[in-house]
């Protein structure tokens, strides 16, 4: 019986036919439900979210040294986040399969750049595995394993937004059981001191050269040969697109394994055919070494570097065959996501809003949205992290510069702060900060679809964690005045950040009041209603960017369907037009 | 069989356009077709502007569409099918939600919900209208609003050999599973009546 799933679900099935046994991550899209998948086959295997990529990264390296399967997943920042263990792992090596998976997400449906992850492979010096499909996210998850033990080296399992969240028929087989292999000492390879680091170097790259050799003859790589004229190397995603562009009668030599790459294959295939086009989303990663080669071949000078393929664009932009469509009439507005109505994100984001002179470093989760018009309230978004952060060299700037005027404020939310605001919150300490580092914790990791995380008091496979404190976190780091305050009740918010900045000791705000969203939790929802005879429509209300409110016919409207009744906008009224309704 | 066919399902973040697509995927699986489906998850899903893509044949490459190549489309609010409209092919058939949501930049008064949504659409493509919000509401629960576009997108589909109501059986929860019978059967008579 074939199953419908996603890349993502079928990639946890796969790890776990493939036997795996230690499992860590963090969330991350388009990652994040692979592990969400996991958590069904915790009789077999153990998966944890780690509190950032780097952790999850060193804790599947620990459980591959240790001697059992392992895997970690992230998106393609997290690899950022993760290069350091990595890069030293590939010399290292490991003992039992150790697959990374790396999510890619051309177009950036959800992310804040466009990396394309397929260079660290070559960079890392790490095999690295691209599904196209479900099945193949299935099946090379199994493969990966094999390629990893057989090599003695991490692989690198690259998959991208499409593959992810795309939904195939796969076929299940049962879980292989991988042996344990027991523990041995061994300093000379495991232990990264440079003489032995000098030594490693030169074994992977041994490594990856057996592997180019073995590339020719993988399994993973296919030619389907056709006709002569037309050939096409491609990979992941791309390959699903091509073989529908390309007229039938076209060759194509589809790459599962894309680093090594491996050239005799490519190059007897080249000289098989007459015109050779190289199809790859974002960067000219195999065009490139096909180049290098001596191959003659078309790529990217007509699929271009940017953004997501399709069918439709390869036909438009290969044989300038435009799809015929029709324009309507009239012209959509933009409709971007915002925050939710009853976030408790947007008292603290209206509170910012109101002064001209707070300056606001943002960072990544639901609370990036709090840079949507009207609020307009973050100057900043880098990465994880980064919220505290850059706010922190904003500050040194406005004080070096003697721009007195500016307070700065660095938000990250709760999960960020124990993915890698600790540490910023240690350098503001430690540097003497003139700025309020704020942590808004809604209690969950909300963007990527609530995930639990050190402050949750929960862990994947669903048991009762420590719940780590992040008051206690912030305390014991040397802030005297940690204010917590919820930032729906906009009084006590505005209290908040002016008690934080007449504070004579080092302060920080923790915003408090868990994700509206979060299941577990019994939340206090209403309805709030606009008096019309009271209204003077003078949109103050609309001025807390709630998607429920809304003008109509000159006076403040709430849509039912929507609102919850936070009563933010109530409290924004000056004439009190907006009541609870009880 | 060996057509591929492909339908747009689009909307706002929380319709319901992923149940709905599921459904669909699993009727089509039944009658043994090879299908793909492509969503978006992670930052459109709040309040932003989303679409699912659903393609079946006897062999499906990609799951995902661009312009000029959707067989069917299916708006949950008007605003969006004027947004997708460049996918549909020409003789395309949309089955339109005449249903509004105003955007956080309508809202705020940034930008005007443009008028004449639905007419553009129908003046320009095949289209099944459909008060989906109102029939749902007065099968007692506005949710099931999906539902009822899900059975009007059948009749448009005319694929009679799926037994769409055993279908939704499998597919949704039990609790619900009366109500969004009702509106599927609404939906269905309120397409066959336009």
């Amino acid at each position: 019986m074939k199953h419908l799933l996603s890349g993502n679900e079928a990639a946890a099935r796969g790890a776990y036919e493939g036997g795996v046994k230690v499992c860590s991550a963090y969330p991350g899209t388009p990652s994040t439900e692979i592990f969400e998948n996991l958590p069904q086959y915790k009789d077999s295997l153990y998966c944890e979210w780690a509190p950032n990529e780097k952790v999850a990264t060193e804790v599947a390296i620990g459980a591959a040294l240790g001697g059992v399967r392992s895997l970690t997943a992230m998106k393609h920042v997290g690899v950022n986040v993760a290069a350091d263990p990595i890069f030293t792992a590939a010399y290292n090596g490991v003992d039992k399969g150790f697959v990374i998976v790396s999510a890619d997400d051309p177009s950036m449906h959800s992310s804040q750049n466009e990396q394309d992850n397929r260079h660290y492979a070559r960079a890392a010096r790490l095999p690295m595995v691209e599904p196209s499909d479900s099945q193949e996210c299935l099946d090379f998850m199994k493969a990966a394993f094999e390629l990893s033990e057989k090599w003695r080296i991490p692989v690198l399992y690259r998959v991208t937004t499409r593959v992810c969240h795309s939904k195939s028929l796969v076929e299940f087989s049962d879980r292989q059981e991988a042996s344990y292999e027991p523990f041995v000492r061994n300093v000379a390879t495991r232990v990264s001191t440079p003489a032995n680091a000098y030594r490693n170097h030169a074994t992977v790259e041994k490594k990856m050269e057996e592997m180019a050799e073995y590339g020719n003859t993988c399994p993973l790589n296919k030619v389907e040969m056709a006709d002569t004229k037309i050939g096409v190397i491609t990979a992941g995603i791309a390959y699903q697109y091509a073989k529908e562009a390309f007229p039938e009668g076209t060759s194509f030599l589809k790459l599962g394994l894309t680093n090594p790459m491996p050239m005799g294959l490519v190059k007897d295939f080249a000289s098989k055919v007459e015109k050779l086009y190289v199809i790859e989303e974002l960067d000219p990663f195999m065009e490139e070494q096909i180049k290098a080669a001596g191959i003659q071949c078309v790529g990217k000078e007509l699929t271009g570097l940017l953004y997501e393929l399709n069918p439709q664009l390869l036909k438009e932009r290969l044989f300038n065959e435009k799809p015929a469509t029709k324009s309507v009439a009239v012209n959509p507005v933009p409709r971007p996501p915002v925050l939710c109505p009853g976030c408790p994100h947007r008292g603290f984001f209206y509170t910012m809003s109101k002064n001209k002179n707070f300056v606001v470093g943002g960072d990544i989760g639901c609370y990036t949205l709090g840079c949507a018009a009207p609020l307009n309230a973050l100057d900043s978004v880098v990465c994880m992290g980064g919220g505290f952060t850059v706010a922190m060299g904003m500050s040194k700037a406005f004080e070096i510069a003697g721009e007195t005027q500016k307070k700065v404020f660095g938000v990250v939310g709760d999960s960020t702060f124990f993915h890698s605001g600790m540490t910023g919150a240690a350098e503001i300490i430690y540097n003497k900060g003139n700025m309020i580092p704020v942590v808004l914790d809604n209690s969950i990791t909300g963007m990527t679809g609530h995930q639990d995380n050190p402050g949750s008091g929960y862990t994947l496979q669903g048991d009762i964690a420590e719940a780590i404190k992040i008051e206690d976190v912030l305390k014991s780091l040397g802030y005297q005045n940690v204010i917590i305050v919820d930032p729906q009740d906009l009084k006590a918010m505005q209290k908040a950040v002016d008690d934080a900045l007449a504070s004579t000791v080092p302060a920080a705000i923790i915003t408090r009041r868990p994700c509206l969203l979060i299941k577990r939790i019994k939340h206090d929802i209403g309805q709030c209603v606009v008096d019309t005879d009271k209204c003077i429509g003078c949109k103050k209300c609309l001025k807390v960017g709630c998607p429920a409110v809304m003008m109509k016919d000159g006076k403040s409207s709430i849509d039912p369907t929507l609102c919850v009744g936070c009563t933010v906008c109530a409290q924004v009224c000056p004439v009190g037009a907006i009541s609870r309704k009880e | 069989m060996s057509e591929v066919k492909s339908i747009l399902l689009v909307g706002v973040g929380g319709q319901g356009a992923i149940l709905t697509a599921k459904v669909l995927v699993n009727g089509l699986m039944k009658a043994g077709y090879d299908v793909k489906m492509s969503e978006v998850h992670g930052m459109s899903q709040r309040g932003g502007s989303v679409s699912t893509q659903v393609r079946w044949g006897e062999k499906v490459y990609s799951p995902l569409i661009g312009d000029g190549a959707a067989d069917y489309m299916v708006a949950f609010e008007k605003m969006e099918a004027v947004r997708y409209a460049n996918f549909l092919k020409p003789e395309g058939v949309a089955v339109i939600n005449d249903y509004e949501i105003a955007s956080a930049t309508t809202a705020s008064g940034q930008f005007q919900y443009p008028e004449g949504c639905l007419e553009a659409m129908q003046n320009t493509f095949k289209t099944f209208p459909l008060k989906a919000g109102e029939i749902a509401m007065s099968l007692g629960n506005p949710k099931c609003m999906n539902i009822v576009l899900f059975g009007a997108l059948t009749h448009v589909l005319g694929l009679e050999q799926i037994d769409w109501e055993t279908v939704i059986r499998e597919t949704v929860p039990a609790k619900f599973l009366d109500l969004n019978l009702r509106a599927y059967h609404a939906g269905l008579e309120a397409a066959k009546a336009v």
